[in-house]
């Protein structure tokens, strides 16, 4: 029943990697009267891709709009080369969803509720049977796959609301804040799969969150959200890159005063000015420049140590603020 | 693959084609209705009055000083009636959470993220129900008049009412539908079964009160339509070609009920969504 990945003719595009996981031309998606999502355009690549944005921004919507749960009031939604208006059911048969909120069926327990969803998925009963044990044991539930789903604490709902995703073997996964409500050794322990799923089972996901670690453990890619517009994407690498040195710095006095001296010297800074703001240097220059200009306008550097850029750097300067 | 790895594997068995879920759905609900004690307790008591049925026709068919317990068209349209109760107990015991608790455990974003429609789903959830209240209501009806058939070694009250079986699933079907379709339209209306519940036993009951309290005090029949259960039971009798006092004209009890159907999937059109739209 399970074999590896090389006898799968029928899904063979999993190994495609040249082609656009999702792909988005000007949708535009409205509850009533609020619009959720306006003209997004993006290519998600195959591989882990972050949906990053700060509450709000719609991420949760796009995802379901991609499940063809939301009607797009507008644009083109592609999912592994299916357009979502035409084939939704194709769609969510190669796909799996962990929403956010805990879900699950009332008065089952874990390997009933997880072999349901297979058959829900179109596995035959005892394949789905079979795919629920593995699949749990893979998840770390394997102990506790007998218990009932209503007796689990929140770190065990995520790992089934996984568990469930995966059951039918999918392409692609859609997994909306799956660190919710977990304690650090759980979120670790969560990233971990998350991470060996993209990177070692050849499964394409795209992590929507707001957690910035999160994203930059897991991800390659990332698309970044504000306000229900695309902000920045592209390989993390690409839009962290500077050419320049970064630090992190904080000056006595008026901080605020000192980050617009640096951004007319042509130095961006972003972070909390009063505190500890983080600065990019054009290339060829050293923290000397940075002295040199508190000097000149009357300043004291309390605290300068050398940094390198990350993803909320990214993210700050893509919604222009912070995290 | 070493016999320890229990690290994820891929699947390359069969998947079948779109359009089972129901199926898988219903017959979930089903099971797990089966497991509890309390519920197959309430489906054998929802079998005593088919029990006492069976020894009637077997006294009028056996002795012939009990020929006038021989049971004809108004037998079965009697005992229909009488199972009224049973419909209302199992409706109740298994309708009320078949949607609410989804709703509570946020269950509709799982089902409607695998490849199946909301129609799927819904179809799935009705037959649940549906199977129940037939095997109250139809089942033991029709396996009466086999018995009698049985006992009395001849075809003679099919002989005389030919119409009797199809009267039977006629009528069958006008109950379960309007029950199957009102309670699940509720349960998909509130995210608990107890609300759902009271709800669907307070406006059965009370509108029945309201109808049988109207038609004391203003003399008419015609108050039939405040009661759902009422509504049917006029069509009932249409069915069975029993003759009625004048009252509620048949084709309006047909309209009311159609409508009340109809509302009752346009509520389940609208309440059954993964993404709950507000405003």
């Amino acid at each position: 029943m399970n074999t590896d990945r090389s006898n799968r003719s029928d899904r063979s595009d999993r190994s495609d990697r040249s082609r656009s996981a999702v792909v988005l031309e000007r949708v535009s998606v409205s509850y009533g009267r609020h619009v959720a999502l306006r003209d997004v355009t993006a290519e998600f690549p195959p591989g882990a891709v972050g949906l990053l944005g700060p509450n709000g921004a719609g991420k949760s919507t796009l995802i379901k709009a991609l499940l063809g749960l939301l009607p797009p009031a507008g644009g083109r939604m592609q999912v592994l080369g299916h357009d979502v208006q035409h084939s939704p059911r194709a769609i969510r048969a190669r796909v799996g969803y962990m929403p956010e909120s805990d879900a699950h069926i009332p008065g089952m327990n874990a390997v009933s509720f997880v072999a349901y969803c297979g058959e829900l998925a179109g596995l035959p009963r005892a394949n789905a049977m079979q795919r629920a044990h593995e699949v749990l044991f893979y998840v770390g539930l394997g102990e506790a796959r007998y218990r009932n789903l209503e007796t689990y604490s929140t770190g065990m709902k995520q790992r089934i609301k996984l568990a469930q995703a995966l059951v039918h073997d999918p392409d692609l996964l859609f997994l909306d804040e799956p660190t919710n409500g977990m304690d650090p050794k759980g979120r670790d322990e969560m990233l971990a799969l998350v991470r060996d799923i993209a990177a070692n089972k050849g499964i394409a996901l795209i992590l929507s969150s707001h957690l910035l670690p999160d994203v930059e453990f897991t991800c390659e890619h990332v698309v970044v959200l504000d306000k229900g517009a695309i902000a920045t994407q592209g390989p993390i690498s690409a839009l962290k890159g500077t050419t320049g040195p970064v630090f992190e710095l904080r000056v006595k006095g008026d901080g605020q005063r000192f980050a617009d001296v640096l951004r007319v010297e042509g130095i961006e800074c972003h972070g909390d000015m009063n505190e500890v703001m983080r600065v990019f240097l054009p290339e060829g220059h050293g923290s000397e420049l940075l002295f040199q200009l508190a000097a000149r306008h009357g300043m004291q550097v309390r605290h300068l140590r050398p940094s390198v850029p990350t993803l909320e750097d990214v993210f700050a300067r893509a919604i222009g603020g912070d995290p | 693959m070493p016999v320890h790895d229990q690290s994820y594997r891929h699947y390359a068995g069969q998947r079948s084609l779109h359009g089972r879920a129901w199926w898988v759905i219903a017959r979930t609900g089903i099971l797990e209705q089966l497991r509890k004690r309390r519920f197959l307790a309430l489906l054998l008591f929802a079998w005593s009055l088919f029990f006492v049925r069976a020894v009637q026709i077997y006294v009028s068919s056996s002795f012939a000083q009990a020929s006038f317990l021989a049971p004809d068209a108004q037998t079965f349209r009697e005992f229909l009636d009488q199972q009224r109760a049973f419909v209302f107990f199992v409706t109740i015991y298994v309708g009320a959470g078949l949607i609410a608790d989804d709703r509570r455990a946020n269950a509709l974003q799982i089902y409607l993220s695998k490849p199946i429609t909301r129609l799927e789903y819904v179809s799935g959830k009705l037959l649940t129900l549906v199977v129940f209240l037939v095997a109250v209501t139809w089942l033991p009806a029709v396996l009466l008049v086999l018995l009698q058939m049985v006992f009395s070694g001849g075809t003679g009250l099919l002989a005389a009412h030919p119409l009797l079986i199809p009267a039977i699933t006629l009528a069958c079907a006008l109950q379960v539908a309007v029950a199957a379709t009102t309670v699940l339209a509720l349960s998909s209306l509130s995210r608990s079964r107890r609300f759902v519940a009271i709800l669907y036993a307070g406006i059965v009951l009370f509108a029945a009160a309201m109808s049988q309290a109207l038609r004391v005090t203003t003399g008419s029949r015609a108050w039939a339509w405040v009661s759902p259960q009422e509504t049917v039971s006029v069509i009932t009798d249409a069915i069975f070609g029993m003759s009625r006092e004048p009252g509620l004209p048949l084709a309006i009890a047909v309209a009311l009920v159609v409508a009340l159907i109809a509302v009752s999937i346009a509520v389940l059109e609208r309440r059954v969504r993964a993404v709950e739209v507000v405003g």
